[in-house]
Parts: structure tokens; sequence; C-alpha cells
């Protein structure tokens, strides 16, 4: 059955607009993954104007490509957060969490694959309780998720006892160098799970731009009343991002206990609730809601994860790191603002 | 006899303790252009989003094609055939035109992978097949920077893919400038002649008047009267019964010709 054509009106509409040019179109749908990038290469070359000597050795790369994976890992899930018209404040706490349990898996006697395996799955059911927490009990995911986190760490401190696990032992396996094993590359020292979290990217880049999980995410964040209309069921929608999130803030825990030579401290995820935010919108990912960047926010990332090492390289004082935090989160909000992407 | 396109039964819908529509029974038949009408707050948006599956009737029943459906929501109308042009257009504005065409309904392979070349060809199909092209914008083209009547076509444009049976228009000529307007008519004559179901909702009485068959008025969230055009002397015995309707409750139905 195909529709007859309606005869085109008669009177001619007067129509100024120009179409735009490949340029425009493509930095309409990518310009805040490029404004990141280039965010990021402007504070490479501030402080590498400093100190170029250090700057373009690739030893001094090693500890940033050792202590970065947790964070983009986290990052890239919570575009998703974010883009669906949501935040959630509890994930430093489920990093604490998942990491508390994989150690007590590996001291149950698990070896460290499975003991991981497992423990994303559980934290992926604490993502489950997260978001119907919020979704289905119709509460605001700030207010939310910050009551949780707070519910949460109380449960693993009472369960820690406030002491640190540690499983001295396990240190050297197979598992454990299947996470942190270190290969040296160009000078550089490239442990694993830089490489895992290059793999989760990929992975999060496909479904936010190509799965029908990620774009439902943005229709849901763009316009949650379309949305439902359109017949997506916004409330699953919702709970899948909470889920994400769980998964990859335990995710960094797992990683966060091998990084420290297996001991879990119980408020080790604490220290990434700021940095993380902070990366996700110098990551281009704006707070309204609908669209996002996975890219852009890994540029967010690598830049924010650059700046307390990368100011000690350049020689600054220590004290100076907040301050430089400060100017690169308010120029590059000011850039992405005027930027004129997508909607111009 | 075959079975009628969309048969409401009883259709009751609460919102805490106010009753949107307090017992509405509709019957719409296949290839007929229904005009839907009523006051403001007299129910009809509540009815369209119960037709639509928004909204699941509080207590009665839907059936289409002589089948029950059960349950009622957006999914289950899209798949049973009936298409909603929305009055706020239901669009997504930072999104391009074949995101929001394929809202919902995506084109995807086993793995929930879209195949972006194919929604691109059908969008691009289905835009040249209702005349809904310009050189300013493309499938790509985000939604946000369209003006109205381009909306309206976008949203159109979803309505029409997958060849739905009924398509629901509400209020689709508010805020639309004049040619537009004349647009939407020849589209809705258009989806007619192709043998479809059209439920129009329109403020604007003349405009139904001309387009629809028959008209189906509410009122204080209950069906008020009924008739078909031939019922009828001219949009004016229309536009004087819901006059007669809005200031004394009731309409005199003797007035409607009686079929011959």
């Amino acid at each position: 059955m195909t529709v007859i054509i309606p005869e085109p009106p008669k009177t001619a509409i007067i129509d100024n607009r120009r179409e735009q040019s490949a340029f425009r179109r493509f930095y309409g749908v990518n310009g805040r993954a490029v404004n990141s990038f280039l965010a990021f290469i402007a504070v490479w070359l501030f402080f590498a104007s400093q100190n170029w000597g250090l700057f373009l050795n690739p030893g001094f790369y090693g500890a940033y490509l050792f202590s970065i994976p947790p964070s983009i890992i986290i990052v890239t899930a919570m575009v998703f957060v974010v883009t669906a018209g949501e935040i959630d404040l509890a994930f430093p706490a489920v990093i604490g969490s998942g990491g508390g349990v994989f150690m007590t898996l590996l001291i149950w006697g698990l070896p460290v694959i499975p003991a991981a395996l497992l423990t994303l799955v559980i934290g992926a059911l604490l993502g489950v309780v997260i978001g119907a927490i919020v979704v289905y009990g119709k509460i605001s995911s700030l207010v939310a998720t910050l009551g949780l986190s707070f519910f949460i760490v109380g449960i693993v401190n009472f369960l820690a006892q406030g002491k640190n696990l540690e499983l001295r032992s396990a240190v050297g396996t197979w598992g454990n160098e299947f996470f942190v094993g270190k290969w040296l590359i160009g000078g550089m020292q490239v442990p694993n799970h830089f490489f895992i979290a290059l793999i989760w990217v990929a992975l999060m880049y496909v479904l936010f731009r190509y799965h029908r999980f990620g774009v439902r995410v943005q229709m849901v964040g763009d316009n949650p009343n379309s949305a439902r209309q359109m017949g997506i069921n916004v409330e699953r929608i919702r709970v899948g991002v909470f889920v994400l999130s769980a998964v990859s803030a335990t995710l960094a825990g797992i990683i966060l206990v091998q990084t420290a030579n297996m001991v879990w401290f119980p408020l080790s995820g604490k220290a990434y609730l700021l940095p993380v935010l902070a990366a996700l919108f110098v990551g281009g990912t704006p707070v309204w809601g609908g669209v996002g960047t996975i890219i852009g926010a890994v540029f967010g990332a690598l830049t924010i994860g650059m700046i307390p090492s990368g100011a000690v390289g350049a020689g600054f004082a220590g004290f100076w790191t907040e301050f430089i935090f400060g100017i690169v989160i308010i120029v590059t909000m000011v850039v992405h603002r005027f930027s004129g992407t997508r909607l111009s | 006899m075959t079975a009628p396109m969309i048969e409401l039964k009883n259709i009751v819908k609460r919102f805490g303790s106010v009753e949107a529509l307090t017992g509405v029974s509709l019957t719409v038949r296949k290839g007929e252009v229904l005009g839907l009408l009523g006051d403001n707050g007299a129910g009809k948006s509540t009815l369209v989003k119960t037709l639509a599956g928004v909204h699941a009737p509080t207590t009665g029943e839907v059936w289409v094609k002589g089948k029950l459906c059960n349950p009622w929501n957006p999914l289950a109308a899209r798949s049973a055939g009936i298409e909603t042009v929305f009055q706020d257009r239901a669009l997504a504005p930072q999104h391009s035109i074949v995101t929001n065409i394929f809202m919902g309904r995506e084109i995807t392979n086993v793995l929930g992978l879209i195949d972006t070349k194919r929604q691109v060809e059908e969008a691009n199909r289905l835009m040249r097949e209702i005349g809904f092209t310009s050189k300013v914008f493309n499938p790509d083209s985000v939604v946000g920077n369209l003006s109205g009547g381009e909306r309206q076509g976008v949203a159109i444009a979803r309505a029409l893919y997958n060849n739905a049976e009924v398509i629901v228009l509400d209020e689709p000529t508010t805020a639309l400038s004049l040619t537009e307007t004349q647009k939407v008519f020849r589209f809705v004559e258009a989806v007619r002649n192709s043998g479809r179901t059209v439920i129009f909702i329109g403020h604007n009485i003349y405009h139904v008047y001309d387009i629809a068959d028959r008209f189906f008025v509410i009122d204080r969230g209950c069906e008020a009267f009924e008739g078909e055009k031939a019922a009828f002397t001219g949009a004016d015995h229309l536009i004087s019964m819901m006059h007669q309707l809005a200031e004394t409750g009731r309409a005199d139905v003797n007035s409607l010709r009686r079929p011959q």
C-alpha cells in the first residue's frame, strides 16, 4: 500500500535557510567530542611547555595509564545515566562494595577470574535495586542515590568492621596478572587493565551510538513523554542505566583492589566522586540530558586525570592542582556552551 | 459483517478522584474519517491518549479488529496498527529526523544493533512519498532546527511507516500556517484514498466538518451525540448543536436528519 503523493502547495514557500556544510554537520554531531579532545591537547600542551623533556618521555605516562582506567570505565557508563536525565551519586559506594565483595570471595577461596565475574553479577543486582528505588519509588535520583550512597557505605563499613581486607597470596596469580600484568610498549609500562578499559570504552561506544538501548536512553533523556508515547518502556530504560553504572563501578572496584596489591579499603571509592563528575562534564555531556558523548567523556577523564601529576611534573606546587581543575572545568564548559553543537 | 476497526466499550478513566471519561463507547469503521469533537476539558485528549494506549482504561475494553486487547499500552496500540500524531508531536528535539521516525521501533539485528543505513533509506523513501522534502534538511537533520510544519511532517512520516491501518491526528493543524494546514488536509485525503482509517481531532469545527465523514462529540467525559455527515445540514448545524450542548448540557439530537 503506497500513499498517494499530495499535490505540492501552489504558492512557493520562501525558505532562506541554507543547507549545512559537511563540516557543520560533522561538528553538529561530534562537536562535543572534538572540543573535549581539544581541551585535552590544550592542557597537555600547557603542562608540557613547562618541561618538554619530562612530558616527551614515555616513561612518565606509566603511572598515568595505571591509575586512569577506573575513571574511564565509570565515566563512560555515567554518560548513559546523565543522558537519560538522571544522576548517580552512589557509584563511589558501589566501588567500595564491589571491591569488598570481590575480596571476600577471594578469601573464601575463589580464584580471581570467577570471583570477578560473580562480583560483577552481584554489582548488577545492586544496580537493579538502586534503579528500582529511584524509578519505581519516583524519587529524584540526586537525592535517592545520595541517600543510598550513605546507606551502602554504612552497610559495608558495618560488615567490614571498618577494617581493610587483604590477601597477599593472590598477588601474581594468573588471574591477578590478567588484570594488572604490564607490557613494555615503546618505553611505556602499559598495564592490562588499561586494555580492559579500552575494550569497555569500545563496548560503551557501540552501545550508546548503535544499539537500541543507547538510542532509547537518548530518547528518554530528550523527551520522556514522547518516548513513552512511542511505546518505549521508560522505566526499564532508567533502571537499565543504573545497572550499567553499578556494573562499571563494581568493575572499577575490582581493578582498584588489584592495583593496590590485593588490599581493599572500605572507603576506596570515595576519592572518585568529584573527578568522575568533572570528567563527565569536561567531556561534553550536557547536564540537561538527551545527548552525550562516550569519546568526549574518555578525553574528559584523561584531562582531569592528568592534572594532578601533570601540575607537579610541570613544576607547580601541589596546591595549584585544584586551581587548575577549576580553570579547566570552567573554560571547557564555556567552550561547550558556545560551540553551537547540535541545536543551533 | 466484518468487525469494526476499533471498538471502545464503556471506557472509564479516573485520575485519582477525577473521572475524565465516564463511560465512552466508540466504534470506528474501516476506511472512514472520524471527526472527534468536544470543548476544552470534555475529555478529548484523554480519549485520544486512550486510543494511543498512553492511558490504559480504568474499566472498559478496547477491541481492535474484533480482538480484545489486553494489556493496552502504546506498544500494543502500535502493533495493532494504530499510529498517533500527538498534539505535542512527541518528538526528541535534539535528535535527527531518522532517529525520531524510528523512535521505539528501531530497525535492528538480533543483537539489537541498529541498521543505520536501512533506517536512512527508509526515512528518505517515506519523506519522498509524503512530499516532505527540502534542500535544507535531510534525514540526519536535527528536529529542533525544523519549523512547526516540518516537525508535523516528521510526526506524520513516523505514523505512516509500517503501513498503519488507523491514524489518529490530534489537533494536527494547531500552530500551523495556512499553507501548512492545506498540506495536512491533502495528506488526510491521500490517507483516506489509500483505504486507511483516520481519526481527526480538531478545535476548528469548519476544518473538521470539511474533512470528516462522521462526527463524534463528547462532553463532560461521555458521548454527547454522534452523526454521519449526511445527518447535518452543514457546518453551522453542527456548531449550533455544540453551542446548545455547552449552554444547556444537552443537544437537540432530533434536529439530525434521519438516514433515508
